[in-house]
């Protein structure tokens, strides 16, 4: 009786301090129960776009070096040269370039992903980053397009594929999956553009409010004299719901569309029923990890960037990535099974090349890195959401569904129904122009992250507004009011 | 607008049985590549050097396939095969071209590469299942002698555009202005391609596969008559006989 009677005392404000521990923790956790006053989210956002330190211009200096270089040099070298600088040869006609123009639209996807679907489905977790998703989707395709350009034989001649009028009445075909193609990536890129930019619309009026000098022209002549009246925010809220749910078949069709580039053709191991599906989840899986990246880099690297992406949103994309693993996975079996069960004789020469050609190391990482890597690393919640792991998965993730686009296109086109003209690829000026387009992607970023604010703050508020944590006994409970 | 008079759909010219035809005889074929050197005499074709060409980029319209098989002692040899362009009535290679370079004409019945207009995005060439399709990296170097023999009714094509075998199309035009102008027909064996006029044995022979008591519709009768990769539906219209090994040749 005595130790309870001494025990009781103390038992009393320890109870206490734990509940408090327990509400401070949630605050900690979750950037929806941790609100700030608005303008003091602002000041955290125009902040985060000012402190530009000079590791900051020596490393854009470099990239943009890289980008003349490569963009400039050697892809001039290719138009004056012609094709045979590269590594294409008959009769793997489709090289790196397609890779990366497949790679690269595959990033684009995660964007609209993250933004459009969870906005739809009101997963609450994206709110701070939808932006950051946005602004791959819209310079992802600005690669993939450069990319479809640098593989054209005669470039100066691309506006051969718009329909204009002419007088020649010519046409561009509209049987060819490339025409297809062409307007998919061009309606995507404009409503991609377009999408990303309505949302930021109150976030450009607030740095206008915010700013001097050159920026605030800029700011006030992109935030079209939004005030943030309440009839601007009716025709603002009800076109961003319009665009979220039409530029979602928009997504799916983009990537089918390119996977019929491969799928219409009559050639063993591409003529495949399920390539546009597959495609389309390939494009997640390289897509959300690369989403997982870019934030991570922004987490680190970026002033003030902690309080918005915690590590509850690393946990959210970790498991996105783990589900889009595994429905990779379920697609590259069912395609690899039926191709396989199906016996055609080229298409077996094919998937023998595939595994046990001299770029069989290539498939099988591609496997290890898609689905076993994940597998066993994304299940581990604090793994999930420790950045460093987190961005190595993402990474040999993207590195991996690289591979799984070079199995598809020059690897698969070293085969055909006449073994006399087979041949091996060997990459050229590609390498170059692919770390050309890379580092462009990343200067485009980095100056894209100066100029926009990367975290819509109106939306973290608008969440912050809605959730509350009540008390129901001696339970904390995370509520949520409906917003519209 | 312009009136193009192309189908709509392309069964309407699948159904045809096309103009132009060749049949090449595998027991005649000795491999001797005279076909070869006459295509790109005629066709203006560059000589690529030995390096390119052992990577895949040779430009000749025509190859000869010829393939070994098992390990030494035991070595059989395929025979010689001559594949060019098969002018497919159903060509893969014609809808996926985006700017309409590739296209079937009607009035031959042949499958053309319209140079003009060919951006170089190369999908016909992968959609090809016979691989018959050449690509010119570049503007090759035609030192002094070989400027001095371009063919005049052929086109010189730069970089960055695909081209294949035309049938040698320019020497179809000029049989049938000159029947034209005499007011007949075109006799069977007056139009005579390059790789048939050069072949030493008679193995390439071309005529009108619409005429029946042509050369070579008899020669498409024979037993040994097939088409390359028939059952992909491509309407071939070039019939290979298969070598039986009946003249005089030994394993």
């Amino acid at each position: 009786m005595a130790v309870l009677a001494n025990a009781a005392p103390h038992a009393q404000p320890h109870s206490n301090s734990a509940e408090h521990d327990h509400e401070a923790h949630l605050r900690e956790e979750h950037l929806m129960l941790d609100p700030r006053p608005r303008g003091e989210m602002n000041a955290m956002v125009m902040d985060s776009m000012h402190a530009t330190g000079w590791k900051f211009w020596v490393i854009a200096s470099i990239l943009a070096v890289i980008v003349v270089i490569c963009l400039g040099y050697y892809w001039g070298l290719m138009i004056s040269e012609g094709m045979v600088v590269a590594g294409i040869n008959r009769p793997i006609y489709w090289g790196i370039f397609l890779v990366n123009t497949v790679f690269w639209i595959g990033i684009s996807h995660a964007g609209t992903f993250v933004s459009a679907l969870l906005r739809v489905f009101k997963a609450e977790f994206r709110r701070p980053f939808t932006r950051a998703a946005e602004l791959m989707t819209t310079f992802g395709l600005v690669q993939a397009g450069l990319s479809i350009f640098m593989h054209m034989g005669r470039v100066w001649l691309a506006f051969w594929l718009f329909p204009y009028p002419n007088e020649r009445g010519l046409w561009p075909n509209f049987h060819s999956p490339l025409s297809w193609d062409f307007l998919a990536i061009n309606t995507y890129l404009m409503s991609s553009t377009m999408y990303l930019f309505l949302p930021l619309i109150p976030d450009l009026a607030m740095a206008r409010d915010r700013s001097t000098g050159w920026r605030k022209v800029l700011y006030r002549i992109l935030a079209l004299g939004f005030r943030g009246t309440e009839s601007e925010w009716t025709h603002l809220r009800f076109a961003m719901n319009l665009f979220a749910f039409a530029i979602l078949p928009v997504m799916f069709s983009v990537h089918t569309i390119v996977s019929w580039d491969f799928a219409a053709a009559m050639r063993p191991g591409w003529n495949s029923t399920i390539f546009g599906p597959y495609f389309v989840v390939g494009a997640l899986q390289s897509g959300l990890s690369a989403v997982a990246m870019v934030l991570i880099v922004i987490r680190g690297n970026m002033k003030n960037m902690k309080y918005f992406i915690r590590p509850e949103h690393l946990d959210a994309i970790g498991k996105l990535m783990l589900i889009i693993s595994m429905a990779w996975a379920y697609f590259f079996f069912n395609d690899y099974m039926v191709q396989w069960y199906g016996g055609d004789s080229w298409t077996k020469v094919l998937l023998k090349f595939h595994e046990e050609g001299p770029l069989g190391w290539m498939w099988m990482s591609m496997l290890i890195l898609n689905v076993a890597l994940p597998w066993l690393i994304l299940w581990n919640k604090n793994w999930r959401r420790n950045p460093v792991i987190l961005f190595t998965v993402g990474f040999l993730i993207n590195i991996a569904m690289w591979f799984e686009r070079y199995i598809i296109i020059p690897t698969s086109l070293s085969i055909n129904r006449f073994p006399f003209t087979y041949q091996l690829y060997k990459p050229g000026v590609e390498v170059q122009l692919s770390i050309g387009t890379l580092a462009l992607f990343i200067l485009l970023y980095m100056l894209a992250s100066r100029i926009i604010p990367l975290v819509p703050v109106w939306e973290v508020q608008e969440g912050q507004m809605a959730h509350s944590l009540r008390k129901f006994g001696k339970e904390h409970v995370v509520t949520v009011s409906d917003l519209e | 607008m312009a009136n193009h008079n192309i189908p709509e759909v392309k069964a309407d010219w699948e159904a045809t049985t096309g103009i132009w035809g060749m049949s090449i005889d595998m027991d005649m074929c000795t491999g001797c590549q005279a076909c070869v050197a006459a295509c790109a005499m005629e066709n203006n074709i560059p000589f690529v050097e030995e390096k390119d060409a052992g990577y895949g980029r040779s430009l000749h319209w025509i190859r000869i396939e010829h393939t070994w098989q098992g390990e030494y002692p035991d070595v059989n040899a395929t025979s010689f095969e001559p594949i060019m362009c098969q002018q497919c009535g159903n060509a893969p290679c014609e809808p996926v071209c985006p700017v309409f370079a590739s296209v079937h004409s009607q009035s031959e019945e042949l499958n053309l590469q319209v140079y003009n207009r060919c951006v170089g995005t190369r999908y016909c060439a992968n959609n090809c299942p016979y691989v018959t399709r050449v690509f010119n990296m570049r503007d090759y170097d035609r030192p002094d002698p070989l400027s001095n023999q371009f063919n005049p009714d052929v086109t010189v094509r730069r970089r960055g555009i695909m081209e294949k075998c035309t049938f040698c199309i320019q020497r179809i035009h000029k049989g049938e202005d000159l029947a034209k102008s005499e007011g007949r027909d075109i006799r069977d064996g007056e139009v005579v391609p390059a790789c048939a006029q050069a072949c030493p044995a008679d193995a390439i022979v071309f005529g009108r596969i619409d005429d029946p008591a042509s050369k070579i519709s008899v020669m498409a009768k024979n037993g040994r008559g097939f088409k390359l990769l028939d059952s992909l539906g491509t309407l071939p219209r070039i019939t290979y006989l298969k070598e039986e090994k009946t003249y005089g040749r030994t394993g």
